[in-house]
């Protein structure tokens, strides 16, 4: 690989829209995604994330607003003059070429003479440790061999910039851990950008340097994955991003991580009643029932609750420091 | 299972023998057990029954009986019954049939690249470029309105059209860019092909079509994203995912051009010849085996052609 770190792009986000007809499925976003980044675009389905996607790959048509790659405004540009590439959810490899042509089509496309696209393609699939599968179809290959060719393919243009629209969905939870850690290694190992639009709270976290939690066309909050966690601004990532518990109290909304709650203690105290428990290894879930808060979870060391273990339907005091209750925006 | 019963005796009952493995040891076989077996074993033949009836009687046995025809003898008025390859002798060595052969695969050669460009672009265009379901469904009904008509009206509708003194040369006559009729519109190889390609290009764009709406869109926006142009995207990934569809599009018009009579005779008003024409003839002289042997040539020839052409193109994944 001739692409070292550094060699990724900035992308940049100004006021950019896409409507359909009257709906609104991107409203205004504003997002600066440094050059080199990891960037995780999360939300619930319909939330305007793989519509923002589609536009930065060129593949949906910028209603209003300006989008740049680098420092050029792109959105008129077709896809492969703006320096992205991208690996579709389905994949969407060619079916009536192997591999190796599958990976070099767009050097086909370039006019590259074909011994030298074909060679520059096994390195691709070399990189993705998907060499000794060059002369297959893509119908004889599994999902996971599917998607690093699709990888390959979308790599060996060298890109700028990294576009995954769901790339680990479609994927067992085993072979999803496992490409997560490839999708991090190669991110590290090229430089480029990564942008990756996903679901799941989860994946955005492992792997994201920057998270954009977005909801009904408009992101919610962006950040690091820490900061995310420790600071939701709004209820809506609170619930989104997890752990969190949502509080209704005099001075307005807070959030309290599940694992800051503790059983019969802490400078704000409330009762509950335990309604589930689910033991998970190094820690019990319980789901509370407490006056003023919709679902009320609370994760606790497994050790310490066996010292004093509770049944269900058990009554509990719960309480928690201030420093722990984050106020959110409404 | 309904293989190692097929190989059991007919009647356990009768013989004394309980196939191994089938029945519990403790329940003895009753009649009605027997007979309940009997018909699994029969039903999936009965099931099959009508179609090979069918299949039987109106297609082997024509055509064992048109394979036997074209071996007898004949005079100018009886048909005899023999064992002769003069039939054949004859066919193969007349410089005319060869002729003809060439004319028709002329015609279909013809007929069959037109048809493709024009059923690849209908079909591109439907397929990709009309983007509601509504107006796809519309415009391909439109595409059928020839057929709600006969085939030889709409060949017959050519001739007030392309004759000497017909709608396009007076026309063409009257705008001053010609100052002669143009004779070779009508009955001439032109028409001959004209019609052929009019009333076979749906058979091109149906099949096409159907290959085409099989084509993940995502592949079109991969195929973009890699850097193709929109002839590139047609050339590297729509025409190659349409073979299916073009292989059969083609079988439908090669074969059915192979064996036309009619339109060679109407629309080239008996200038031009077709193999198809060459039988119909010997028909009505009542040379019924030399029809015969003709029609055993002409199939083996079509079902060559047709082989061909599934050896390029798998088509099993379409049906």
């Amino acid at each position: 690989m001739t692409t070292g770190p550094g060699a990724g792009t900035t992308v940049e986000l100004v006021k950019l829209t896409k409507a359909y007809g009257a709906t609104v499925a991107v409203n205004a976003i504003d997002l600066r995604i440094a050059a080199g980044s990891y960037c995780c675009l999360l939300g619930p389905s319909g939330c305007g994330k793989t519509s923002t996607l589609r536009m930065i790959a060129g593949h949906e048509d910028v209603s209003n607003g300006d989008l740049l790659i680098g420092d050029r405004v792109v959105n008129d540009e077709p896809p492969a003059a703006r320096g992205t590439a991208m690996m579709f959810q389905s994949y969407a490899l060619f079916p009536h070429l192997d591999c190796v042509d599958n990976v070099a089509f767009s050097l086909k496309m370039k006019g590259v003479p074909v011994e030298e696209r074909r060679r520059k393609a096994r390195e691709m699939l070399d990189l993705v440790d998907m060499g000794k599968y060059a002369a297959r179809l893509p119908a004889q290959l599994s999902g996971g061999q599917q998607q690093r060719v699709a990888l390959a393919r979308a790599l060996i243009t060298r890109p700028g910039v990294l576009l995954l629209d769901e790339p680990l969905s479609a994927l067992d939870p085993f072979l999803r851990d496992r490409m997560r850690e490839e999708l991090k290694r190669l991110h590290r190992e090229l430089g480029i950008t990564f942008i990756h639009v996903t679901h799941s709270q989860t994946e955005a976290m492992a792997l994201a340097d920057l998270v954009v939690v977005m909801n009904q066309g408009r992101i919610e909050q962006a950040g690091p994955p820490r900061e995310l966690f420790n600071h939701p601004h709004t209820a809506f990532v609170a619930r989104f991003i997890g752990g969190h518990n949502v509080i209704r109290s005099a001075d307005g909304l807070r959030a309290v991580r599940a694992d800051r709650v503790q059983l019969g203690g802490g400078d704000l105290r409330t009762d509950a009643t335990v309604r589930a428990l689910e033991y998970h290894g190094t820690s019990v879930h319980l789901s509370l029932d407490v006056a003023g808060a919709d679902e009320f979870a609370v994760i606790v060391d497994e050790a310490r609750f066996y010292d004093a273990p509770l049944a269900i339907g058990a009554p509990v005091q719960i309480g928690w420091n201030h420093a722990d209750a984050h106020p959110l925006a409404s | 299972m309904t293989v190692t019963a097929a190989h059991a005796p007919p009647d356990p009952a009768v013989s004394g023998r309980v196939p191994s493995g089938h029945v519990p040891p403790t329940t003895k076989p009753g009649g009605g057990a027997v007979r309940a077996r009997r018909w699994r074993r029969l039903a999936p033949y009965l099931q099959a029954a009508p179609l090979a009836v069918t299949l039987v009687l109106f297609l082997l046995i024509p055509i064992l009986t048109i394979l036997v025809v074209s071996f007898w003898d004949y005079d100018s008025v009886r048909v005899i019954p023999d064992f002769v390859l003069t039939n054949y002798a004859e066919l193969l060595t007349s410089p005319v049939t060869w002729k003809t052969y060439l004319n028709t695969l002329k015609f279909a050669g013809l007929t069959w690249a037109i048809t493709l460009v024009i059923g690849f672009t209908v079909a591109y265009f439907l397929a990709f470029h009309v983007h509601s379901t509504v107006w796809q469904m519309v415009l391909f009904l439109v595409c059928t309105i020839p057929f709600w008509t006969s085939n030889i009206i709409r060949m017959i509708s050519w001739i007030p059209f392309l004759g000497r003194n017909g709608l396009l040369n007076s026309t063409l006559i009257a705008a001053g860019v010609i100052d002669q009729p143009l004779e070779f519109l009508l009955f001439s190889d032109f028409s001959v092909v004209l019609a052929y390609v009019h009333l076979n290009a749906l058979f091109m764009v149906v099949p096409i079509f159907n290959s085409m709406m099989r084509i993940d869109r995502a592949l079109v926006e991969a195929a973009r994203d890699a850097g193709a142009k929109g002839w590139q995207v047609v050339w590297n990934v729509i025409l190659p995912l349409s073979k299916p569809g073009i292989a059969i599009g083609s079988i439908f018009v090669v074969t059915l051009v192979m064996g036309d009579f009619i339109t060679v005779r109407l629309m080239s008003g008996g200038q031009s010849a077709s193999i198809g024409l060459m039988i119909a003839n010997e028909i009505s002289l009542l040379q019924y085996p030399a029809a015969a042997a003709n029609a055993v040539i002409l199939l083996a020839v079509v079902l060559l052609m047709v082989a061909a052409m599934l050896r390029v193109v798998d088509i099993r994944k379409e049906l």
